[in-house]
């Protein structure tokens, strides 16, 4: 029988392991692929255009259509969400109403990507394809939009609900109407917990793969209209160390994984500053 | 226009956005069904889902090994990285120094963030390549020269289970932090240790918070695409060990996509259908197990 304390004292040892061995999984992950990726990573790879389906040249137009893709996606589901939010937090109040809501926005979280490429495909690529033009950026930046929507409801309404209540009815009181209060008021003292989701959903986008290939296109060129195919950074990862898949495809692909990494880095670092300066602003 | 018309309509446009999602799913199920539902209604619901063959140049569509595949991937995932997961969960809420905290949860965040193309990349040149080895050098005689290639259901497994440690310790560390802080003083004022204190009490209370993290970790592992294709092998045969190339539903959907036509594309997004019915009861279920938890405590 081992002792009450000793069996304290291992529990405890095999906790820290735990807590240690996340993180050793994620130095391993992202150490590897960083160490992998920055010799290949120069300054031509990142203005230079792919060659030879990307296993020669740089990423420069690819870097472009992602940028493109995600300010499209989020001009489209921004609006909408912080639209849901503010009406889910200022306008109901908890009913049947804001469960069929609440449901429709945690299902939608759910769907696997994939389910949102079939969707997309099926819908905005073959018929929308008289407005779309089938396989573009619009196709995929629509479909992408419905994937971060339910992040986006979700974090604009904890920023709205942190809002006083003192404030609205500050402004209410010096005869403010509602649609005023919520404009001059609600919303910029919430901005910067809007601002941080919609940063966090620039990640999401970024990251997004498997609904990409069915709806986006995949062109290697520089897209020159929304109506243009195109392929963002993590589609042109998988198909060139995947579809092309020799050897020095493989190093531009790690190259690419790099330069990801180091978006979404920066990306979650400028979120936690926004977060950080709005809880400081807050309290 | 007077101002209570003018709030009125804008009231109208924030409603019609607030529906957005309820339409949106909507519309998600009505289109896979509608594309779907041919396939199931010709071939018949049970031949598609147990029928063990795949062949789409011959018209023959059974989905049985890749539901297979699929939950072979998702337990073998959930076995690697629940344990991990509750384990860091609880580091991080009752023995974690604030400074380890501060390291620790960075991290996890930064490894949700990371794009599954990157681990799959990750997977496919490391985690194949230290698997493939072990087969080759000490399981050869035992395995068949097409399970030697390090494309695995094991793979697959290390793989997804990284991928949903961040969602089971965000959850499980909120649900252990929110069992309130007088069971666990008046655990340790009847004299039990710290950890008898966690497993007899903290865990036990944080339970259906802690179930709630597992199966949205599993909803992840399910639907997770990219990251899988590029470490499972894909082969459409039934799995018989976890050495064996595997595909899964999604992959299955994602890698014949793009050539698929006819018959095809309505079966593949009948495969669609079987995914988006998995998840929505899954969904159903964490809701469910999440809302008990909330009225218990």
């Amino acid at each position: 029988m081992i002792s009450v304390k000793t069996t304290q004292k291992i529990a405890k040892t095999a906790l820290w392991i735990a807590g240690l061995s996340t993180v050793a999984i994620l130095i391993m992950v992202i150490g590897y692929v960083l160490f992998e990726g920055i010799p290949v990573m120069s300054w031509e790879f990142l203005t230079d255009k792919p060659r030879k389906m990307g296993s020669k040249g740089g990423i420069f137009p690819i870097i472009v259509a992602t940028v493109y893709f995600t300010a499209l996606t989020l001009a489209i589901a921004a609006p909408i969400g912080v639209g849901a939010a503010i009406y889910l937090t200022e306008y109901t109040r908890e009913g049947r109403l804001t469960r069929i809501i609440r449901f429709g926005t945690e299902a939608l979280a759910g769907i696997p990507s994939i389910v949102f490429g079939l969707f997309g495909f099926a819908f905005f690529v073959i018929l929308l394809e008289p407005v779309t033009h089938g396989w573009s950026l619009i196709s995929g930046s629509l479909t992408g939009a419905t994937m971060i929507l339910p992040t986006l409801v979700r974090t604009s309404e904890e920023a709205i609900k942190t809002v006083p209540v003192s404030y609205r009815e500050g402004s209410l009181a010096l005869g403010a109407t509602k649609w005023q209060t919520i404009c001059k008021v609600v919303l910029p003292s919430a901005l910067p917990g809007i601002v941080t989701g919609v940063i966090l959903s620039i990640g999401r986008v970024i990251g997004e793969t498997a609904a990409l290939m069915l709806t986006l296109g995949g062109s290697l060129r520089m897209p020159e209209s929304i109506f243009d195919p195109a392929r963002t950074m993590s589609m042109h990862l998988y198909l060139v160390a995947l579809e092309v898949g020799t050897q020095e495809a493989t190093k531009k692909a790690f190259a690419t994984g790099a330069v990801l990494i180091i978006t979404i880095f920066l990306i979650n670092t400028t979120a936690n500053w926004v977060m950080k300066k709005f809880i400081t602003k807050m309290s | 226009m007077n101002y209570k018309t003018k709030e009125k309509i804008y009231e109208k446009i924030l409603l019609i956005s607030a529906f957005f999602s309820v339409i949106t799913i909507i519309l998600i199920g009505g289109f896979v069904f509608k594309e779907g539902f041919p396939t199931i209604s010709k071939i018949g619901l049970i031949d598609f889902l147990l029928g063990k063959e795949w062949y789409p140049t011959k018209g023959v569509f059974g989905i049985f090994p890749m539901i297979v595949g699929t939950f072979a991937v998702t337990i073998g995932a959930l076995i690697l990285g629940v344990p991990l997961g509750v384990a860091t969960a609880i580091f991080l809420a009752e023995f974690a120094p604030a400074r380890v905290c501060r390291i620790i949860r960075p991290a996890v965040e930064l490894l949700a963030g990371i794009p599954s193309v990157v681990y799959g990349l990750f997977g496919m040149v490391i985690v194949n390549q230290i698997i493939m080895h072990i087969e080759r050098t000490y399981l050869a005689g035992i395995l068949k020269p097409e399970y030697q290639r390090g494309y695995s259901v094991l793979s697959a497994s290390i793989i997804l289970a990284i991928m949903i440690l961040p969602t089971v310790i965000n959850i499980s560390e909120d649900a252990i932090r929110s069992v309130p802080r007088e069971y666990k003083e008046a655990s340790l004022a009847l004299g039990a240790t710290d950890w008898q204190t966690i497993y007899k009490v903290l865990v036990p209370a944080a339970s259906s918070g802690i179930i709630a993290a597992v199966v949205l970790g599993m909803g992840r592992a399910l639907g997770e695409t990219m990251a899988v294709i590029m470490v499972a092998g894909n082969t459409a045969i039934v799995p018989d060990s976890i050495f064996a190339p595997v595909r899964t539903l999604t992959g299955n959907i994602a890698i014949e996509m793009g050539y698929a036509a006819g018959d095809h594309v309505n079966a593949l997004f009948a495969t669609g259908i079987v995914l988006f019915v998995i998840i929505m009861v899954l969904n159903t279920v964490a809701t469910y197990i999440a809302k008990r938890g909330v009225s218990q405590g």
